[in-house]
């Protein structure tokens, strides 16, 4: 199937999506269109509200406080993850006493932390950094930690034979391989941070875009969820293109689609 | 024999090497190896697959540990990694990570040579192995015939005393095998090394090298035949094969090799070449 078509084809699905939906809430099909808007609004007045939100100048202060609590989730949640994972690589006492207590971590579902999170960090950014800082310490960690480990033997022969130190080694072939599966799990990362933060914002905050889909719900303001939650989407997609910008540049001696994309 | 004047590069003295096996048990890999390699002589070690001949040279390398004899380098004891060695591998062993010139410019980072140096011997040895157009590639970007010449150069530029390879050609078509057999000698040539070059292509072996050993089939394998290979130099990895010399020496030393690939073979420890 060539490009053309395919983008017909997903443009068309948006648009048929957009239609039906239009349709089954304008025209009396399914009930009085007043009672089935209250549930489920219309894609004109979602689309209207999105230009209004924009339209002032405080959408940008919730966008800016939701990119700000991704990138910081991000940033320190990466940063640990590193950390532990090429000291747990490396050591591998430290990985086999701490193990089930990893596990039991991870495992956790980290929704429940919120509320704690919110007592101990407050209302502010904090609290929300601290969730999204569980959720991608966790990824980053065990690719980093898988990095390392399965950094293939020859390549760490040969690096040995070039007589390179330990700090050599670190720098030439460990630090580049954990960074490899870091970056593999970018997407997922940056998503997870993302998530923390609205989620965060949703369960107690004053600011963000989790906040602002909180207050139309606790009004019923079913316009006002799905307006945000557009903006949330296309906010995703934006960090995502970001990412995958970033990736390519940074993983450009990679074999496979990271290069072979633009071809 | 008698002793040579100066201490061999590498020697071996009744080597032996064991591998614990899982679940208890042991796996002697070689036994019993006396070998010497003197300086600047290019030895190469044929032998069935799976007959240790690697394994002889990770001991040398000291990359493994001997269980029983001794491994003597230049007349002195191995105390670790052999630092007088550069270990040519079978296996793509290139950083993926860096170009083919971070990745020679980056062998010279443990002599203490700063960058900028690094870089213009790495330029001056990646034009050596013909990849002057290739400096700025990643080793995927590489065919495996340019791959290995970027390993060479990344080996070759630390000026090791030793060069210990692992049939290096081995993954490689048969005219890229030639070229680089080649190039090999001529580098050599110019600057001679002891050389320990395992493979298990005999012909290979004698196109290249001073002297051929042969070891026997594993478990325990141990060295079976030395052969002296009196071509003149310097050769031509495809010429030297028509020689009626070469055909001589061929014959000798496959008389013996082949009950060992036929031992190997019926023990189903490995395949036929």
């Amino acid at each position: 199937m060539n490009q053309a078509k395919l983008r017909l084809l997903q443009v068309g699905v948006g648009i048929g999506a957009l239609l039906l939906w239009h349709v089954l809430t304008v025209y009396p099909i399914l009930g009085s269109p007043k009672q089935i808007q209250f549930f489920f609004s219309t894609p004109v007045d979602v689309l209207a509200r999105v230009v209004k939100e924009f339209s002032t100048t405080e959408i940008w202060r919730h966008l800016w406080i939701t990119l700000l609590e991704t990138v910081l989730a991000f940033a320190t949640g990466a940063a640990g993850g590193i950390l532990f994972g090429f000291l747990f690589a490396r050591r591998e006492l430290l990985a086999a006493v701490f193990d089930p207590y990893i596990k039991a971590a991870n495992a956790l579902p980290r929704v429940v932390l919120a509320p704690i999170f919110a007592l101990w960090f407050g209302l502010g950014i904090w609290s929300k950094v601290a969730l999204g800082f569980t959720l991608v310490f966790f990824i980053v960690f065990f690719n980093v930690y898988q990095g390392v480990r399965e950094v293939p033997q020859v390549v760490l022969a040969n690096a040995r034979m070039l007589g390179m130190n330990e700090r050599q080694l670190l720098r030439h072939v460990y630090w580049p391989a954990a960074l490899t599966w870091m970056f593999s799990s970018l997407h997922t990362s940056v998503g997870f941070a993302l998530v923390g933060a609205v989620v965060g914002e949703y369960l107690g905050s004053s600011a963000g875009l989790g906040y602002k889909i909180q207050q139309a719900e606790s009004v019923f303001d079913v316009t006002g969820v799905f307006a945000g939650m557009l903006i949330l989407a296309i906010f995703v997609i934006i960090i995502d293109a970001l990412v995958t910008l970033i990736e390519n540049r940074l993983l450009v001696w990679r074999p496979g689609p990271a290069t072979g994309a633009q071809s | 024999m008698p002793s040579p004047p100066v201490a061999p590069a590498v020697s071996l003295k009744a080597l032996a090497i064991a591998f614990g096996l899982k679940g208890g048990g042991r796996y002697t890999a070689v036994d019993g190896i006396d070998l010497a390699v003197a300086p600047g002589e290019f030895v190469a070690i044929v032998g069935p697959t799976g007959c240790g001949k690697s394994t002889l040279l990770n001991a040398t390398a000291g990359l493994i540990k001997p269980f029983t004899g001794k491994v003597e380098i230049f007349g002195g004891p191995l105390p670790g990694l052999n630092a007088r060695a550069g270990y040519l591998f079978q296996q793509d062993a290139l950083m993926p990570w860096k170009t083919a010139l971070d990745n020679v410019a980056v062998a010279l980072e443990p002599q203490g040579v700063p960058r900028a140096k690094a870089e213009d011997r790495a330029r001056e040895w990646l034009r050596r192995v013909g990849l002057s157009a290739f400096l700025d590639r990643y080793p995927h970007m590489l065919s495996g015939g340019q791959k290995k010449r970027v390993a060479l150069a990344q080996c070759l530029i630390r000026d090791p005393e030793i060069l210990l390879m692992d049939e290096p050609f081995g993954p490689l078509d048969a005219q890229t095998r030639q070229i680089m057999g080649n190039l090999l000698l001529e580098l050599w040539a110019a600057d001679r090394k002891a050389v320990m070059f395992v493979t298990h292509d005999l012909e290979e072996a004698i196109a290249l090298a001073d002297r051929v050993v042969v070891m026997s089939a594993g478990p325990a394998a141990g060295i079976i035949g030395d052969f002296t290979v009196a071509l003149p130099r310097p050769r031509d990895i495809a010429e030297v094969r028509l020689e009626p010399a070469f055909h001589h020496i061929h014959k000798e030393i496959w008389s013996k090799l082949r009950i060992e690939v036929q031992r190997a073979y019926a023990a189903g420890e490995g395949v036929a070449p």
